[in-house]
C-alpha cells in the first residue's frame, strides 16, 4: 500500500480563480480535499461603519463598490429601502429606467460569470466572446451615467439622469443581437463533451441543504426551489411583465450553468416588454425633501440581484444618516456552503465548484 | 475583478462635476451684463412661446434649455477671453461683435425658458401629490392575525413569558416582529423552524445593532412558498453580551454570527467556530460598536 501524507495547501488570495482576493486553505490527502477553510476579509472596507457617518445619497457610491459586477442592483436596494421607509412615490419613467438598467445589469453580470467560469475551467475564447458582448452594455451605461462599473445612478426618489436621445433604441437593438449571441454560446460551449464532463454532477446538494444554508439566486433554484424575489415578493414593476423563472433539478454545477444562461434570455424578455411599455416622457425624480431624513424606525427590504437575495436593513433615528445599515450580501451567504461541498472533491473540482457559486469578493467582504 | 481599482475614482469625479455644472450657465450672463439689455427684446418675444407651448414635457424643455445655456455660456466665456486678450479696447469691440451678441441673446432666452419651465413644473408637481395623499389608515394591520397566531404558538410551545413584545412594523411592509427573551431564544428558534404551523426554514438575514443601551440581534425569517415573514429580535446586555447561537438550527447563521461577533462583540454560545471573520485575528475592539475607538488612530 502506498503511504500518503496530508498536505496543507493555500489557495489565494491572489489566485485568479478565486475571483478577487479570496483565500481558501485546503487539506489534501493525495488529490482529495479532506478539509477546506475559507479565509476572507482582504477586501473588507467597513462600508457599514462608514455609512453611519454619511447621508443616504452619499452612501449610494459605496454600494457600487460592494458587488462591482452588479452595481445597479446594489444602488436599487439602498434607495428602495429608504423609499420604503419614507413611503415615497416614484415617477413611472424613473421606475422604468431603474428596471431597464437592472435587467441590463443582470445580463452583463451573468456574461461576466459565464466568461470567467469557462476561463476557470480552461476555455479561453468564451471569455473573449462574453466580454465583447458585455462591453455593449457597459457602453450603454457609460453613455447613461458616465461610468463603466461604478454607476452611482439611482437616487432616493428616482434616477439621476434620464435616458439620452436614442439610448432606449440602442437597448432595443441590443435584445435581438444578444439573443443571437446566446445561440452562438450554446453552440460553442453548452454541448461540449469535455465541458459537460467537468460540470455535470459536480457540487451537488439538495433543496433542504440549500434552504438550510440560506442560499439564494441560481444556487437555490438549481435544486428546484421556485424562489425568485421578482416573482415571489414583487418589487419595482416586475409584476407587469411576463417572464419565467428557470429551475433545475439536480442541484449541480450544470444546472446552475443552464439557469444563468436561461436567466439572460428571460431578462431580455423583460427588457423587450419594458421598452414597449415605457412612458415616452415624464419626470425622473419624484418629490423628495432636500434633506433625506427617514422617520425613526427600521426596515428590511430585499431584491433579486444576479447572485441572489440582496437585502438592506436600516435602523433610523430620524437623522440624515442611518443609525445602523446592514447589507445582506448574497455572495457572503452563498459561499458558506463551500467547505461542505469541497470535502471529498479533487483540486480541479474546487475551481469548478467555487466558480459555480458565482461570488464577487467585494460583496463577500463588504 | 481587477477592473474595480481602475474605475474606483470615477463617481467622486462625477459628483464634483455635477456640483459645478449649475454654475456654468450662470457664469455667462454676469460676464456680459451690459449686453443683456439688448437681448431683452428678444427674450420677451420668445418667452410666451416657451411658456405657452407646454406640449413638450416641462422636464425636456428645461433640460434642453439647460444644455443650450451651458453651450452658450462656454462659447461666451471663450469669446470674452479672446476679447480680453485683444487689449484695452476689448469691451466695446466685443459688444459690437455681432456673433457674440447673438450668443448672449440666446443665453438669455434659454434662461427665460428654463425659468418658465421650472415654474410650470412646480405648479404641476405641487398639485398632484396633495390630491393623491390618502388619509392614514386607522384599521389594524392585515398581518395582525398572523402575528397573534405566531405569538400565541411561541408562548404555548416555549414559555409563557418567552416574548417580551410582539408588534407589527408598519414601516417595513407590515412586518410581524417579536422580541424573544434572551434565555428562551434557542428553544424558540427550534420551534420556529420545526413546528409545522410556523415552518420558518429559511433564515434570510441576521443583523446586529448597537442601541447604546443594549445590543440587539435581529433575525429575518421567511417561509419559502407562501412568503410569510417574521422578524425576531433578541436583546443582549451591553457589558457582557451573550446570545445563544442558532447555527445548529439554521446552518446559514454560522458566518452571520461570526460577523456579528467580530464587528459588535456579541458572544454566541454553542457556535461551532466563533472566530473573527472580517477583521484580522489580532484586531482590538469591535468596530461597529458606537463607542468604538481605533487602537491605532492612524489606521
Amino acid at each position: 500500500m502506498i503511504r500518503t501524507e496530508e498536505l496543507l495547501l493555500n489557495v489565494g488570495p491572489q489566485h485568479p480563480s478565486t475571483h478577487g482576493v479570496f483565500r481558501i486553505v485546503v487539506k489534501l490527502d493525495g488529490e482529495v480535499i479532506t478539509e477546506a477553510t475559507p479565509v476572507m476579509g482582504y477586501l473588507h472596507r467597513g462600508t457599514e461603519k462608514l455609512a453611519e457617518q454619511l447621508n443616504y445619497t452619499q452612501i449610494i457610491p459605496y454600494t457600487d463598490r460592494m458587488d462591482y459586477v452588479s452595481a445597479m442592483t446594489n444602488n436599487y436596494v439602498l434607495v428602495h429601502a429608504v423609499e420604503t421607509m419614507m413611503n415615497l412615490e416614484i415617477p413611472e419613467r424613473a421606475e422604468f429606467m431603474r428596471l431597464i438598467v437592472m435587467e441590463l445589469q443582470r445580463v452583463a453580470s451573468h456574461l461576466v460569470w459565464w466568461g470567467t467560469y469557462l476561463l476557470d475551467i480552461g476555455a479561453m475564447s468564451p471569455f473573449l466572446y462574453a466580454f465583447r458582448d458585455r462591453e455593449i452594455i457597459i457602453n450603454l451605461f457609460n453613455e447613461l451615467c458616465g461610468a463603466r462599473l461604478t454607476y452611482n445612478y439611482m437616487r432616493v426618489g428616482g434616477v439621476k439622469w434620464d435616458a439620452p436621445p436614442g439610448w432606449l433604441d440602442k437597448v432595443r437593438d441590443f435584445i435581438p443581437y444578444m439573443e443571437g449571441k446566446l445561440r452562438e454560446y450554446d453552440k460553442l460551449v453548452s454541448g461540449n463533451e469535455i465541458f459537460l464532463a467537468r460540470i455535470k454532477g459536480i457540487g451537488r446538494y439538495d433543496a433542504a441543504t440549500a434552504i438550510d444554508y440560506g442560499l439564494s439566486g441560481a444556487n437555490l433554484r438549481c435544486t428546484g426551489v421556485d424562489w425568485d424575489l421578482r416573482k415571489a415578493e414583487p418589487y419595482s414593476l416586475y409584476n407587469r411583465f411576463e417572464f419565467d423563472v428557470p429551475l433545475g433539478q439536480n442541484g449541480d454545477c450544470y444546472d446552475r450553468y443552464v439557469i444563468r444562461l436561461e436567466e439572460i434570455k428571460q431578462s431580455l424578455r423583460i427588457l423587450k416588454q419594458a421598452h414597449e411599455q415605457m412612458p415616452s416622457g415624464g419626470e425622473t425624480m419624484g418629490k423628495v425633501p432636500r434633506v433625506i431624513r427617514p422617520p425613526a424606525g427600521e426596515v428590511y427590504v430585499r431584491i433579486e440581484s444576479p447572485r441572489g437575495e440582496i437585502g438592506c436593513h436600516i435602523v433610523s433615528k430620524g437623522k440624515a444618516e442611518p443609525y445602523r445599515l446592514k447589507f445582506r450580501r448574497p455572495s457572503f451567504v452563498n459561499l458558506q456552503i463551500l467547505p461542505k461541498l469541497l470535502v471529498g472533491e479533487t483540486m480541479t473540482n474546487l475551481i469548478t465548484i467555487l466558480g459555480g457559486v458565482d461570488i464577487v469578493v467585494g460583496e463577500v467582504d463588504c | 475583478m481587477s477592473e474595480e481599482k481602475d474605475e474606483g475614482q470615477k463617481p467622486e469625479e462625477k459628483v464634483k462635476a455635477s456640483a459645478e455644472s449649475p454654475e456654468t450657465p450662470a457664469a455667462a450672463p454676469t460676464s456680459a451684463e451690459e449686453t443683456a439689455v439688448s437681448a431683452g427684446s428678444a427674450t420677451l418675444e420668445k418667452e410666451p412661446e416657451a411658456a405657452g407651448g407646454s406640449e413638450p414635457p416641462a422636464a425636456d424643455l428645461e433640460r434642453e434649455a439647460k444644455l443650450k445655456a451651458a453651450a452658450e455660456a462656454r462659447a461666451a466665456r471663450a469669446a470674452a477671453k479672446e476679447a480680453a486678450n485683444a487689449g484695452g479696447a476689448a469691451a466695446p469691440e466685443a459688444s459690437a461683435d455681432p456673433e457674440r451678441e447673438a450668443k448672449l441673446k440666446a443665453a438669455a432666452e434659454a434662461r427665460a425658458a428654463r425659468a418658465a419651465a421650472k415654474e410650470a413644473a412646480n405648479a404641476g408637481g405641487a398639485a398632484a401629490p396633495e390630491a393623491a395623499e390618502p388619509p392614514p389608515p386607522p384599521e389594524p394591520s392585515p398581518k395582525q392575525p398572523q402575528l397573534d397566531a405566531i405569538a400565541q404558538l411561541i408562548r404555548s410551545l416555549v414559555h409563557e413569558e418567552a416574548l417580551e413584545d410582539a408588534y407589527i412594523n408598519e414601516m417595513s411592509r407590515h412586518m410581524p416582529t417579536i422580541i424573544v427573551k434572551n434565555e428562551h431564544w434557542l428553544k424558540a428558534a427550534e420551534r420556529l423552524k420545526q413546528h409545522e404551523e410556523l415552518d420558518f426554514a429559511y433564515l434570510r438575514n441576521v443583523s446586529g445593532v448597537d442601541y447604546e443601551t443594549h445590543l440587539e440581534v435581529a433575525y429575518h425569517l421567511v417561509h419559502l412558498g407562501s412568503g410569510r415573514e417574521l422578524a425576531v429580535k433578541v436583546k443582549a446586555d451591553r457589558s457582557d453580551p451573550v446570545v445563544a447561537s442558532v447555527t445548529p438550527v439554521w446552518a446559514t447563521a454560522n458566518w452571520n454570527e461570526r460577523e456579528i461577533y467580530d464587528l459588535l462583540g456579541i458572544t454566541f454560545t454553542g457556535h461551532p467556530d466563533l472566530r473573527r471573520i472580517m477583521m484580522s485575528d489580532d484586531w482590538v475592539g469591535h468596530p461597529l460598536r458606537k463607542d468604538y475607538e481605533p487602537l491605532d488612530s492612524e489606521v
